[in-house]
């Protein structure tokens, strides 16, 4: 279980708050305005980013202490998801091996996982010679093998197309099932948290409110959320 | 905010050499007055210096504007051809003006045959000439950064306006100008005043002598290291007065890259035509004569090099080779840690462009003033010019590299983080790989600046031990001026080899 217990984050000009806890092998949204703090949220269950106040627990374990790579988490982001001096198979493979000495059975299990994403054949390609759906499909693959219990989406695939788009949460689905995941993915699309999340939770006006049922949140949008869906 | 021993050590280090020589030069003069010769020797610095400054950056602005506006067959030769002088050793640049403008040489040959007396290259006008060469060069790129940093769109937008050249050049180009020419003044300014090899080689009597000139001098044959230390004092006070007047450019001077644009500046045809192409012929002659009489004497004098050359060409290697080592371990540790905002970065930012401030001789002189009492300075000359040459070309190498280092960490770091890629691990797989590049260029350009360096050395070398620089410099003073061109081509081509090798190797380590 996720707790977000009376988070504070705060840069000039910009505060957010969060309390509410998320369940293990939840899929929630994370939806509302630009600038409003969907990726600031994430960042700081990811590590990177300090809160002034509060604390994150995982499994009533407080990550404080923990660096971003130390952390229960994989978080995929928005670009810049994979080395591009190193091929497909080495970047997945910094998920068994981060100083990159992988065994043979590191190998083997490389191989699996890009069988498993579509990407059979591709390990020796650089990452410029992937197409966007496949660059995305290897940062997966690499997250199957990390199979840490939080994986954060911080909008990666938001320059695919619809049915790319489509294709790549049932892929994260997927990979959240096996690895029994929870997932918090931030979006810009309510079609994506309908489609994909049993829960969402709205960041607008300073607060991350509690995740609530994605269906019943959106059939009666409060004010925040109507303002943002226009 | 991140801690960084290491930065902070090496940080320590350079600062605590640069300024604890600095002390100690300060310690050395005591109270010591200037005498009349110093004051004249610090005149003579300031106005060669100003003067070098300004024809350098006079005459850079219509070679630049011709290469900015036409495209011709060689022109990427050319640009690279200006990129030369900055690493081009000065000794031989100084043997190449006198094979043209020398008393033999090809201009006096001339004047000779139609019964005039030939021209002299020594003095004030000499140096200028050669400050000329080596930073008209420098300033010309620097401008046509410049000139290609103009969006095309400003161009479109003003021929759409039918903007007579008068006004483009007012709205347009004039702005650039001023943005662009004070600082490229101050950086050749700045390399000027701590200018020792060509005031060495066309300079010298009381006309004619820099402060660094007159500190070997004092050294080497007056023998007064106090006088020496007064005069370094005054050359540091130089220095620092002149970095910090030009903090703001120096710190971004850079050698910039992508000068392979589409042409944006309107080429427009006639007269103007023609006069791009003479500027453009006159400063490649300017710049390829001298060099090619080099090339051509020395292969002449190939046939007979002295025995010790050789010697002298190894102990170069040899020193060039580690200082770079030093230099290159030293940039990136120090760019790493400003990159990612390590705990005290302004300081680290600050110290390694600190070296800027001194000259080979200053440090020079502050190492005499501290080893002398305990050592031959002969026994230290080696490792004294490894030392002074690494300290100097710390400010280039840590520019170079540092946007890489910040675009690496912006990109980058998180996802190294999120993986636990760090150690030796990160920068095996994440650091050289990313920065390779950079990495092989700075290389390049600290090898050929130590290979060709003739400073501090002069102060330290005995009669055996000396640097092929100094080897050349001692020929021409025999008046073996075959000899001399022949070990030059030697140096020449091992400077430019070198900034090959380590250029390469960086090209092609990169993904």
């Amino acid at each position: 279980m996720l707790h977000l217990d009376h988070v504070v984050m705060t840069e000039p000009g910009f505060r957010l708050t969060a309390d509410f806890t998320v369940g293990a092998g939840a899929r929630v949204a994370i939806i509302g305005p630009s600038g409003a703090g969907k990726s600031t949220l994430l960042n700081a269950i990811a590590g990177f980013l300090r809160p002034a106040a509060g604390h994150i627990r995982w499994g009533g374990r407080d990550l404080a202490p923990l660096g971003p790579g130390a952390r229960p988490v994989t978080i995929l982001f928005q670009d810049q998801n994979l080395f591009p001096h190193l091929t497909v198979a080495q970047n997945v493979a910094l998920g068994l091996s981060p100083d990159l000495r992988p065994t043979k059975a590191d190998l083997a299990a490389v191989e699996r996982a890009l069988e498993r994403t579509g990407l059979a054949g591709l390990g020796a390609r650089r990452p410029a010679e992937l197409s966007g759906g496949q660059a995305g499909r290897a940062a997966l693959a690499r997250a199957l093998l990390r199979a840490r219990p939080l994986l954060l989406l911080d909008e990666p695939f938001a320059a695919l197309g619809p049915a790319l788009k489509q294709d790549m949460l049932a892929l994260v689905a997927e990979v959240a099932g096996e690895t029994g995941a929870t997932v918090l993915m931030v979006t810009h699309d309510p079609k994506d948290a309908q489609g994909f999340a049993g829960q969402t939770v709205l960041v607008a006006d300073g607060i991350a409110h509690p995740p609530r049922d994605t269906t019943t949140l959106f059939a009666d949008p409060p004010q925040a959320l109507r303002d943002y869906l226009g | 905010m991140s801690h960084a021993p290491g930065a902070a050590v090496i940080a320590a280090l350079v600062a605590g050499l640069t300024l604890g020589l600095a002390a100690m030069v300060a310690a050395g003069a005591g109270s010591l007055w200037p005498l009349p010769a110093d004051w004249a020797a610090l005149r003579f610095t300031v106005w060669q210096a100003a003067l070098s400054a300004a024809f350098s950056c006079l005459l850079a602005v219509p070679v630049a504007r011709a290469l900015a506006r036409r495209r011709f067959a060689g022109r990427g030769a050319l640009i690279a051809l200006m990129g030369a002088p900055f690493l081009l050793p000065v000794i031989v640049a100084v043997l190449g003006l006198l094979a043209v403008f020398g008393r033999s040489g090809v201009v006096s040959d001339a004047l000779a045959l139609a019964g005039l007396p030939p021209l002299s290259i020594y003095g004030l006008h000499g140096v200028v000439l050669a400050h000329v060469f080596l930073n008209l060069p420098l300033v010309t790129r620097m401008l046509l950064m410049g000139w290609e940093a103009i969006p095309a769109e400003r161009f479109r937008l003003a021929q759409s306006l039918a903007m007579p050249e008068g006004a483009m050049f007012r709205h347009l180009e004039g702005p650039m100008l001023r943005a662009v020419l004070p600082g490229a003044a101050v950086v050749v300014f700045t390399l000027c005043l701590g200018s020792f090899a060509v005031a060495l080689t066309l300079g010298g009597g009381p006309g004619a002598t820099t402060v660094e000139l007159a500190i070997y001098q004092a050294l080497r044959f007056d023998y007064a290291p106090a006088r020496a230390a007064a005069l370094a004092l005054i050359q540091f006070a130089l220095g620092a007065g002149a970095v910090a007047l030009g903090w703001a450019v120096l710190r971004q001077a850079g050698f910039g890259a992508g000068l392979g644009r589409r042409l944006a500046v309107p080429a427009p045809r006639g007269w103007r035509l023609g006069a791009d192409a003479l500027a453009l012929v006159l400063a490649g002659g300017f710049l390829l004569v001298p060099l090619g009489a080099v090339g051509l004497r020395g292969l002449a004098g190939l046939g007979d090099l002295p025995a010790g050359m050789w010697a002298a060409l190894g102990r170069s290697v040899a020193v060039a080779l580690t200082s770079t080592a030093v230099t290159m371990g030293a940039a990136l540790v120090l760019a790493l840690a400003v990159a990612r905002g390590a705990r005290g970065w302004r300081f680290i930012d600050a110290v390694a462009t600190l070296p800027l401030a001194v000259s080979g001789l200053v440090l020079g002189t502050g190492l005499f003033l501290t080893v002398k009492p305990w050592v031959r300075p002969e026994a230290l000359a080696l490792p004294v010019t490894v030392m002074v040459n690494a300290l100097l070309s710390l400010p280039y190498a840590y520019r170079l590299l540092l946007p890489e280092a910040r675009a690496l960490h912006a990109d980058y770091d998180r996802l190294a983080q999120s993986l636990s890629l760090r150690g030796m691990a990160r920068l095996r797989w994440l650091v050289v790989p990313r920065l390779a590049r950079p990495i092989g260029f700075g290389a390049g350009v600290a090898a050929a600046l130590s290979m060709g360096d003739l400073g501090v050395i002069t102060l330290f070398a005995g009669e055996s031990g000396a640097t092929l620089p100094l080897y050349v410099q001692r020929l021409m003073g025999a008046y073996r001026m075959e000899a001399a061109a022949g070990a030059a081509l030697v140096l020449v081509a091992t400077s430019f080899a070198l900034f090959a090798l380590f250029d390469g190797i960086g090209r092609r380590a990169a993904p």
